[in-house]
């Protein structure tokens, strides 16, 4: 019976999506409770699974084309996919609960609760599948629940376009995942990535081809994960509701590419050339978020830059071949960032969906338990020591230190732009004097979402302690000494940089339109669709017009016509003009016949 | 001797002048009595080679004579549609001049 609990994990959301959908769309508390009673069940027994190390789970073969083809429908039990899913489930877990208080009045609500669930089912798809072809089905379910959640609130134009926007940015990059798995399988013959292991050899010398497989696969991570130059549509996700975006934007979804690349860590690991693309598309993802960060106005958007940094982070610690760091980033991250986002939302309703930094102010004493509560994320966020953010990014600067310094320059740099921005935004939300009516009139969020900020705030404090850290993960050993000093140097100076420049401010001090207008890439990719995709749509559509439109199909329908009308000059009334030609014709027939 | 071409000949000037008829006269009762001309022009060609197509047994060929019946028949009935025709149109339109009839057109 043990052995079912892992399918149970999978299954009991699934249910819970179907049931809401099929059934109880218009009872919307119903649906809310089995939504969150799914969670929990499965919440439960992941936490039992993982209590359990030997656990298997039977499986079943789903597709079998022999001897070429075939995809077990199976699961992963091992340490890292057992504790990312207790992570995930209970993230997941808080989320919803949080969720019954930010989504009280939604018209939506049933529909909002499904999408949850189908995503806590296609979540933990990723992270149990055993295959490549189960995993980027459930990669592509995660996508779609992903854009049916950004564009919960269709009716808004911004919500609708963001949603498209995020679809269609990580298709980019499914596409060259999907070319990478298909590689994989043409070479090794097998999609189960415990059968490609011990088949590595087969890639033999060919070191251009494991990085071009390596780099396609990476893709898929660049999508999901947001990685440069595929990020821009994160912060724009941040158009759906701000669970959502805790949930799935910050804490799981796009985790789930910094997942896939250490459980594939085994071919990329095979080419050396792969691993330094993917170590400086991290480092660059870090600094640029983090650089454009500093200048943000929207607090959604800001802790979104964020999330783009911190996986930068973590992608860095694949490349430089660290896994565990990544791995330990990636968990304490969910906790710090879910419990910003969701702090963050707290805000954002008390404030009557005011989203502009600059419109609030002072809101420690209106909001206390958030106050506090973002506090714990934010000092997690930049690294101060007793926080859980501190071990995690430090081991990873203590990777980069060691493999290589440049990356390490740049770690260091982010996070002393980490600290700054962090700090601005702190010092802007909840010092000083508000800045609008309704910061000066906000009241502190009911006990249903302040609980779940309360448990985050605890994991994203205790988190990162090396002996809760090293009971789930082997971490690498601390070698220099001075990594941490330098760490915290950089947080120091941020931290007073931020204070000294924005305390007591109303208004942004400091514009750096380049950073405002982040790096220009909308512009840059609106100014490149227009030459590139526009154009061959334009081509495409002349053609089409003039060509196919009038010339095929236009010109035979005139053509019939006109020799219709030339033929018809003939009909002229005349009897005897009919006699005549009928004649005509006869002779004709004759001197065909017998003359020829 | 009458040959059987000299039948011919007669039979192929009844055919024009039936012909020119049909094609020339602008009265629709002239052209009915034109193409009664034209198949009696046929008529005459065919008993005339069944006059001078004599079998083994010193008898004629009457398959052809056999024809111009049915053609006679056939006549007849022409005829009667074809003046049923001309009395209904003449009802309708006050003439029968083939100028005056020129509605069959684009």
């Amino acid at each position: 019976m043990n052995s079912f609990y892992p399918w149970l994990i999978l299954l009991t959301p699934f249910a819970s999506a179907t049931v809401i959908t099929l059934f109880t769309l218009r009872w919307k508390p119903l649906s809310s409770a089995i939504s969150i009673a799914a969670v929990l069940v499965s919440f439960c027994c992941s936490c039992l699974v993982f209590a359990q190390s030997a656990t298997s789970a039977p499986a079943f073969v789903w597709l079998d084309v022999p001897p070429i083809f075939r995809v077990p429908f199976g699961l992963t039990l091992d340490q890292l996919s057992r504790t990312m899913a207790v992570l995930v489930s209970g993230v997941g877990a808080l989320i919803h609960i949080y969720s019954l208080g930010y989504m009280r009045d939604d018209e939506g609500k049933s529909r909002y609760f499904a999408a949850l669930s189908l995503f806590m089912f296609a979540m933990l798809g990723i992270v149990f599948a055993n295959n490549f072809v189960m995993l980027f089905i459930f990669w592509e379910l995660v996508g779609f629940t992903s854009y049916v959640l950004i564009g919960h609130w269709f009716f808004r134009g911004a919500a609708a376009a963001a949603a498209n926007k995020a679809f269609i940015t990580t298709r980019i990059g499914d596409f060259g995942f999907m070319i990478g798995i298909l590689m994989i399988w043409m070479t090794t013959g097998s999609v189960v990535f415990a059968e490609i292991t011990p088949r590595m050899p087969m890639f033999g010398g060919h070191t251009t081809f494991v990085a071009i497989v390596a780099l396609l696969i990476f893709c898929g991570a660049v999508g999901k994960s947001a990685q440069f130059p595929l990020h821009v549509w994160l912060p724009d996700a941040m158009e759906g509701p701000t669970p959502v975006s805790a949930l799935i934007h910050a804490a799981t979804m796009v985790a789930a590419g910094v997942y896939m690349l250490v459980r594939v860590a085994f071919i990329i690991q095979a080419s050396q050339t792969a691993l330094l693309i993917v170590a400086w598309i991290g480092t660059i993802t870090a600094v640029m978020a983090a650089l454009i960060a500093t200048q943000q106005d929207d607090i959604k958007r800001i802790l979104a830059y964020s999330t783009l940094s911190q996986l930068g982070y973590m992608v860095m610690a694949v490349g430089l071949a660290s896994n565990e760091a990544a791995v330990f980033h990636l968990f304490t991250h969910a906790f710090f960032k879910a419990l910003l986002f969701l702090a963050a939302g707290s805000v954002i309703v008390m404030l009557h969906h005011e989203q502009d930094i600059w419109k609030m102010g002072g809101l420690r004493q209106r909001l206390p338990i958030t106050f506090a509560t973002f506090g714990a994320g934010a000092l997690a966020l930049i690294g101060c020591p007793p926080f859980s953010g501190f071990f995690s990014k430090d081991a990873i600067l203590a990777v980069e230190y060691e493999h290589n310094p440049p990356i390490f320059a740049v770690g260091l740099f982010t996070a002393f732009l980490t600290a700054f921005y962090v700090m601005r935004m702190l010092v802007i939300v909840f010092f000083g004097n508000p800045r609008s009516d309704s910061a000066r009139e906000g009241r502190e969020s009911p006990p249903v979402m302040t609980m779940p900020l309360i448990v985050l705030a605890v994991l994203a404090t205790l988190g990162g302690f090396a002996f809760f850290a090293r009971n789930f993960l082997a971490l690498p050993t601390e070698k220099a000494v001075f990594v941490p000093v330098l760490a915290i140097i950089a947080l120091i100076v941020g931290v007073g940089l931020a204070i000294a420049l924005y305390r007591g401010r109303a208004t942004e001090p400091v514009k750096v339109e380049l950073l405002r207008r982040k790096f220009y890439f909308d512009e840059f990719y609106g100014w490149l669709i227009y030459w590139t995709q526009d154009l061959l749509a334009r081509v495409a559509a002349f053609i089409d017009r003039w060509v196919i439109d009038a010339g095929a199909v236009g010109g035979s329908s005139r053509g019939t016509w006109g020799i219709g009308a030339l033929l018809r000059l003939i009909q002229v009334g005349n009897l005897q003009a009919y006699a005549f030609l009928f004649g005509l014709g006869v002779v004709a027939l004759i001197y065909f016949a017998v003359m020829r | 001797m009458i040959t059987l071409g000299d039948y011919l000949v007669v039979s192929a000037f009844l055919f024009t002048i039936g012909l020119a008829g049909v094609m020339l006269r602008r009265n629709l009762i002239v052209i009915l009595m034109s193409l009664e001309l034209m198949l009696n022009a046929a008529n005459l060609s065919l008993v005339a080679f069944s006059r001078f197509r004599v079998g083994v047994d010193g008898l004629p060929d009457y398959n052809a004579q056999v024809f111009v019946f049915f053609v006679i028949t056939v006549a007849a009935a022409e005829v009667a549609v074809g003046l049923a025709l001309l009395v209904a149109l003449y009802r309708a339109r006050q003439t029968t001049d083939v100028g005056d009839i020129t509605s069959l057109k684009f």
